[in-house]
């Protein structure tokens, strides 16, 4: 299939953006309407409580386990580099030799921190106490 | 702005947001058929011939259910949660071409949104997006279960983002070109000259990241209902929950085409043949799913993200160092 010439490629995209943004809020609002219109209404307070064991709700302390804070860290260490990778990898053929040592390199010494944040154990799963 | 262009794409994309959001509710339908059938059941059968009109049922259920705002949440980000699944969902579908061009009543259509040259980063990026409807849900929810789903959610998916990015990098490095068009070209040469064969490990590779992606079985553990009731989506009800579940599956359909185009050669060269063997692949990945769903156990979110730093993710740094390899000598 040949391409689509045209000035504005993205402009789809906008289209797109506006369209779907506007369709799935106008879902949400039309179903609150005809909820009103033809649902019981119950606001009994018990009913809107959080969903849990038991009626008495309390304060929750709502932690979460630091491991996953360790992970985001890491992503972003490797995320940045397919950042890195994507335009390398799309004019791989181009660049030759020169752009594949320079990548290497680069994948040399990620390798070298992830070596490292494996070894220090960032990547077991660690009792939250 | 060419008024052309701009009707044209507004029929494509009010076309491709019908058909997908019938295609999602059928999704759920296929669903239960298929894992009912694998457990010697018949699954839903009341309603309509062979319960085809369930999906009907459930909208109107969905659509009727009180409006419920539990207490303590925060109302605004709870109620925008869902929208941003639900559109960043076929938001991603803007760069993917489902059928070949055809002409009709003389007029040359390309069944694409946008022809973008960074096509299939595009799509990951987008997909990548849909991560905020958990995300801001759970938080916004005051339920811990929410609030662990959605830390298990941006977790598995940040990893598994590593993952599939990694794993397309070498048949990127092939082909030279983002465009899924131009993706789908390199490999119009017939079955031979599929990526999937000449890059088996990363097709394996970007298979499970798409599993962890949407969220499906081996890697369900967002909304592991033993364990987190539903997940980011225990305090919703009515047709915001139904909004999830629209993005989920049509998350489902889109990654089934970016598999297909992208590995098992798409629409080929284009031919009425290539259509309907395009449509049959997106068929089997969506089957996949559904299968898997009836075959395996979940994993421990512990095993999932051994699996994907310590396996999936030197695997496929080494895979696009062996192409880059192959490809210089």
């Amino acid at each position: 299939m040949d391409h689509i010439n045209t000035a504005h490629p993205y402009f789809g995209v906008f289209v797109l953006f506006v369209l779907t943004f506007g369709a799935f809020f106008m879902t949400t609002v039309i179903a609150r309407l005809a909820s009103r219109a033809l649902a019981a209404k119950d606001t009994e307070k018990i009913k809107l409580s959080v969903y849990e064991c038991g009626p008495e709700v309390t304060k929750q302390p709502n932690r979460i386990s630091p491991q996953f804070y360790l992970f985001a860290l890491l992503f972003l260490l490797f995320d940045v580099e397919i950042v890195f990778m994507f335009p390398w990898a799309v004019d791989f053929k181009l660049l030759g030799w020169f752009g594949f040592v320079e990548m290497l390199t680069f994948i040399l010494l990620l390798a070298i921190g992830f070596i490292y944040a494996w070894k220090k154990g960032a990547l077991e799963w660690h009792n939250i106490k | 702005m060419d008024t052309a262009l701009l009707v044209e794409t507004v029929i494509k994309i009010v076309v491709i947001l019908l058909v997908f959001s019938a295609l999602a509710g059928f999704g759920t339908y296929f669903e239960r058929k298929v894992l009912a059938f694998m457990q010697r059941r018949l699954g839903p059968m009341n309603v309509g011939p062979y319960g085809l009109l369930q999906i009907a049922a459930d909208g109107i259920k969905l659509f009727t259910k009180e409006d419920i705002i539990p207490a303590g949440v925060v109302p605004l980000i709870f109620k925008i949660a869902p929208v941003i699944t639900a559109a960043t969902a076929f938001m991603a579908a803007a760069a993917i071409p489902f059928l070949p061009s055809f002409t009709i009543f003389g007029y040359e259509v390309h069944p694409i949104v946008a022809d973008i040259n960074i096509g299939i980063l595009y799509v990951m990026g987008m997909m990548a997006v849909g991560l905020y409807g958990p995300l801001l849900g759970g938080l916004a929810s005051n339920n811990k279960y929410s609030l662990i789903s959605t830390a298990r959610a941006v977790a598995v998916f940040i990893s598994y983002e590593v993952v599939s990015g990694l794993a397309i990098l070498a048949p990127l490095m092939m082909v030279g070109s983002l465009s899924l068009l131009d993706i789908n070209d390199y490999q119009a040469g017939g079955i031979t000259h599929w990526i999937a064969f000449s890059q088996p490990v990363a097709f394996i590779l970007f298979w499970i990241a798409a599993f962890a992606e949407t969220g499906r079985t081996p890697f369900h553990l967002i909304a592991n209902d033993h364990e987190l009731i539903d997940g980011f989506g225990t305090e919703y009800s009515g047709m915001r929950w139904g909004l999830f579940f629209i993005g989920e599956y049509a998350n489902m359909f889109f990654i089934s085409f970016v598999m297909a185009i992208m590995f098992l050669g798409g629409y080929g060269d284009g031919s009425v043949a290539g259509a309907f063997a395009l449509l049959g692949k997106v068929a089997f990945f969506f089957f996949f799913f559904l299968w898997t769903r009836a075959a395996w156990p979940d994993v421990r979110p512990d095993q999932l993200m051994w699996l994907t730093w310590k396996v999936l993710m030197p695997l496929a740094v080494i895979n696009v160092v062996i192409t880059g390899f192959v490809l210089m000598f």
